[in-house]
């Protein structure tokens, strides 16, 4: 009763101060947090509108609910949507901003207001995407090849690019920020060794965030630079190279992938341990096994175009080496799998999706496999399969990872806790439809159907018709939360400071945390994941 | 096949399709087995260790010989994935000697092939079953990308470029044809049937057609776009005479060489200042714009016809360089 009070009174970051102007001129990494997670929320739910439609015309295997250009369209915009503003901003952007400084002991990230920034710079490419849509929408697909984007289509590519374009700076800066924060801003006692492995994966995906998002950014201007004013760089009408566009939007699109999933695999590596109690199997696996992902993955984007016409030596090569980058992946997930062992494994909400994120992942992660062999490549690519797997990488693992994350650390965010009983309904059903939705596509992909088509040939019918009862029950398991998060907000019960017995920094201070953080700097003394001592203290 | 109902394993009718089923079911099993054994763990351990009041979680140890087993084991089966991989997809790459030649052009949005024998079809296309049918793919507007699932294959058709592929169908039937590579508003329209036929029946339809070939058709447009002027006359030679040149390497001015092939035919023609023949000076005109896909394709598939005898009695050979010589280099 009197920690509840207590809630009441204490100044913490949401209490401290009221207004838009308090927000919106904010330099606090926790607030900067909400209001990427307000953001990507509504993009989320805009991506996910756009599903729903594609899977209803999918239905059927005419083409009947929509034109053929409007249901292009429609799967263009999900695919953009929900990669340039949800996914990639995704966990960095709320969870990696709220917890980067606390993890590591800081009172804030290194550049405040370079993280304001990066903030707005997502809203207005979101409005510069959304301007795109209202104006009559993009049918290019996310991907954009070349020729038909920059000389063919005639719908909004340039605005469409320039959101892309300058969203993607509110992804560097995030990086950039991350990188400095995590170099310099370590509490004492905090060495490499004892972070969280979330930090690691973040300090991964920093890296590629970096490096990376400049040449998509540089890429999507020349296709706009060859719409608007017809200079030859792709099209070979006028002298140029359509697979040069293949080559430069894969060599961050690929990696854009490991932007999307290496910060999934630091939650879940957070998850499991948490909620089992029980320390990491093989830390510095898990930990150079981030990096090593990050590195060979900028080598292996030629696997995209097996069939596209670069040599076969060069496919050959991207080809083994994208069996190399598998490498690493499976090394966490049996990492993951021995942590379990002797754990004491509660079946909280958070665990549950952890859990299933393992599954999913592993599934994804080994229909990756077939699409690394080049000759298996040669009949599945551009077909389901391929849809199928990445959406189980995406969606599978890192959607889940994101939904397993903001429930686990919801009570330190709000200061309140979500109902438990609704929670873990909701990580079942959101396991079960997205199996049923995706699943049957990996067996489509093998029967030959290709993406991206508006109407099929009727023998595929029956397994769409599963697809799309499974997106049915995948929407509302993606409603729940949102519902009973809002709801706990008001009528939930007060957090603790640590409802898990956790051992990391952020469970050593207040829910909500105050503005700083720390009152006074922590001092690091153990490894993290210390749950033997911290058994041994509380029992 | 086309027609037939719901099924969960593609129809195979390819002797690729037959190779590479074999690679994707080892692929199924391993996948089942590393899937199934992490899922049965989890549950298992979820199940053993969950969370009671009487009982402390014991201290992780770490164990250096099983972090090397799951690191180790899952190379060394991801490597031999490859071999077999590389080993069916280098034999795909190069299509066998005497295949069947059939040029293909994608535009949005239909498939046009031609036959060697100059037969025209569009958004179907007749094979014969038991004999090898290589496709040499091209666009003339966006990328395109033509798929029969039945076969196992798939080639991008990009524009200002030939990509060849090749199949050997087992069985006679209809088979989908679809294009794979998103190109537009009727994407999902471009499709067709590949109508596999038993050698004699192929034949048969084939041999119904007399119009003219893509030979004599290119024939015709080498003196139409006056290309004969120069690359056939004896008197004035400014340029190389093209038999026999077909599959070999020339030498090129200023140092280096380029194999003499469709690709360098397509360029030659479009942008004859990009690799000059030694010992040539860089006289021709483009003819971008002015040659349509399809009339390239004629103009090809007669340089390619050309053989050297023909050469040497319309040239004065003396004055040939040494360097354009098939098979010799300086």
């Amino acid at each position: 009763m009197s920690t509840q009070l207590a809630i009441f009174t204490r100044e913490h970051y949401l209490n401290v101060s009221y207004g838009w102007k308090s927000w919106l001129f904010t330099r606090d990494h926790k607030r900067i947090a909400l209001l990427f997670l307000m953001t990507i929320t509504f993009f989320f739910f805009l991506g996910g509108a756009f599903a729903t439609m594609v899977r209803l015309e999918l239905m059927t295997p005419q083409g009947d609910l929509f034109q053929a250009q409007t249901y292009n369209k429609l799967f263009s915009m999900h695919g953009i949507v929900m990669i340039f503003l949800f996914l990639i901003p995704s966990i960095p952007a709320v969870l990696g901003n709220f917890l980067v400084p606390i993890m590591i002991g800081a009172r804030d990230l290194a550049f405040p207001r370079l993280n304001l920034l990066s903030w707005y710079l997502l809203v207005i490419g979101g409005v510069f995407t959304l301007w795109a849509i209202v104006a009559g929408g993009v049918d290019t697909g996310w991907t954009f090849y070349t020729p038909y984007s920059s000389l063919f289509s005639n719908t909004n590519v340039v605005l469409a690019v320039i959101g892309i374009f300058i969203s993607g700076f509110s992804s560097i800066l995030t990086g950039l920020n991350f990188i400095v924060t995590i170099h310099q801003m370590r509490a004492p006692g905090m060495t490499w060794f004892r972070l969280p492995l979330f930090i690691w994966s973040h300090y991964a995906t920093a890296i590629i965030q970096v490096l990376g998002t400049p040449v998509v950014a540089i890429t999507l201007l020349l296709v706009a630079v060859e719409r608007v004013w017809r200079v030859g760089i792709f099209d070979p009408a006028l002298g140029g190279d359509p697979i040069l566009f293949q080559h430069l939007f894969w060599f961050y699109s690929h990696p854009a992938v490991y932007i999307m999933i290496l910060p999934g695999m630091g939650v879940v590596s957070e998850l499991i341990t948490t909620h089992s109690h029980k320390q990491i199997f093989g830390y510095t696996f898990v930990a150079f096994s981030s990096l090593a992902i990050a590195i060979i993955g900028f080598a292996v984007w030629g696997h995209h175009m097996f069939v596209a016409g670069q040599s076969q030596y060069a496919s050959l090569m991207f080809s083994i080496l994208s069996f190399l980058v598998a490498i690493p992946s499976a090394i966490k997930v049996f990492n993951w799998t021995a942590t379990l062992y002797k754990g004491s494994i509660s079946y909280s909400a958070p665990m549950l999706y952890a859990l299933g994120f393992i599954g999913l992942f592993t599934i994804g992660g080994l229909t990756g496999l077939f699409l690394a062999t080049t000759a298996v490549d040669l009949h599945v690519t551009d077909t389901y399969f391929v849809v199928a797997h990445f959406h189980y990488i995406m969606v599978g693992g890192m959607v889940m990872a994101y939904l397993g994350g903001i429930h686990h650390w919801w009570p330190k965010i709000s200061g309140k806790m979500y109902p438990e009983g609704w929670a873990r309904l909701a990580a079942l059903i959101v396991f079960i439809g997205f199996n049923l939705t995706f699943f049957p596509q990996f067996v489509l992909g093998y029967l030959g159907m290709p993406r991206r088509y508006y109407a099929y040939a009727d023998e595929f019918q029956v397994l769409n018709v599963m697809s799309t009862a499974g997106a049915s029950i995948l929407a509302v398991g993606y409603v729940l939360p949102m519902v009973y998060l809002i709801w706990s907000l008001r009528y939930g019960e007060s957090a603790s400071a640590n409802p898990w017995g956790a051992t990391g920094l952020e469970w050593q201070i207040p829910s909500p945390p105050p503005t700083e953080n720390f009152e006074e700097t922590p001092i690091v003394e153990e490894p993290a994941y210390n749950y033997e001592s911290y058994s041994r203290a509380s029992v | 096949m086309i027609g037939e109902g719901f099924r969960l394993f593609p129809v195979q009718a390819s002797t690729f399709a037959e190779k590479l089923d074999r690679l994707y079911l080892f692929l199924v099993g391993m996948s089942g087995f590393f899937a199934g054994l992490i899922i049965i763990l989890v549950i298992t351990f979820a199940v053993i260790y969950r969370r009671r009041a009487d009982r402390a979680p014991e201290k992780t140890r770490t164990s250096l010989g099983l972090e090397l087993i799951w690191t180790v084991i899952p190379l060394i089966l991801v490597m031999f994935i490859f071999l077999w991989g590389a080993d069916l997809f280098l034999d795909q790459s190069i299509p066998p000697q005497g295949a069947e030649d059939v040029y293909v052009v994608g535009k949005q949005w239909m498939w046009k092939a031609q036959h060697s024998n100059g037969r025209r079809e569009i958004n179907e296309l007749h094979v014969p079953v038991g004999r090898a049918v290589k496709i040499t793919a091209t666009s003339q507007d966006v990328i395109h990308s033509f798929y029969i699932p039945a076969f196992r294959v798939k080639q991008d058709a990009v524009p200002g470029q030939y990509r060849t592929m090749w199949f050997q169908a087992t069985k006679a039937g209809e088979y989908h044809l679809f294009c794979a590579e998103y190109c537009g508003t009727d994407h999902s329209k471009m499709i067709g049937r590949i109508i596999a036929m038993e050698d004699t029946a192929y034949q048969n339809w084939l041999g119904g057609y007399t119009e003219e070939t893509p030979v004599q058709a290119g024939e015709k447009l080498f003196v139409q776009f006056d290309c004969a002027n120069c690359h056939e006359s004896g008197r004035r030679q400014r340029c190389p005479n093209l038999g026999g040149l077909y599959g070999t390497t020339v030498a090129l001015a200023g140092g280096g060489t380029a194999l003499f092939d469709e690709a360098y035919i397509r360029e030659s023609i479009l942008d004859p200042k990009a690799k000059i023949a030694a010992g040539y000076e860089p006289v021709m005109p483009t003819f971008r714009g002015q040659v349509t896909e399809e009339q390239m394709l004629a103009l090809i598939a007669y340089i390619k016809s050309l053989s050297p005898n023909v050469a040497a009695t319309s040239t004065e050979g003396a004055r040939r360089p040494q360097s354009s010589v098939p098979g010799k280099k300086e």
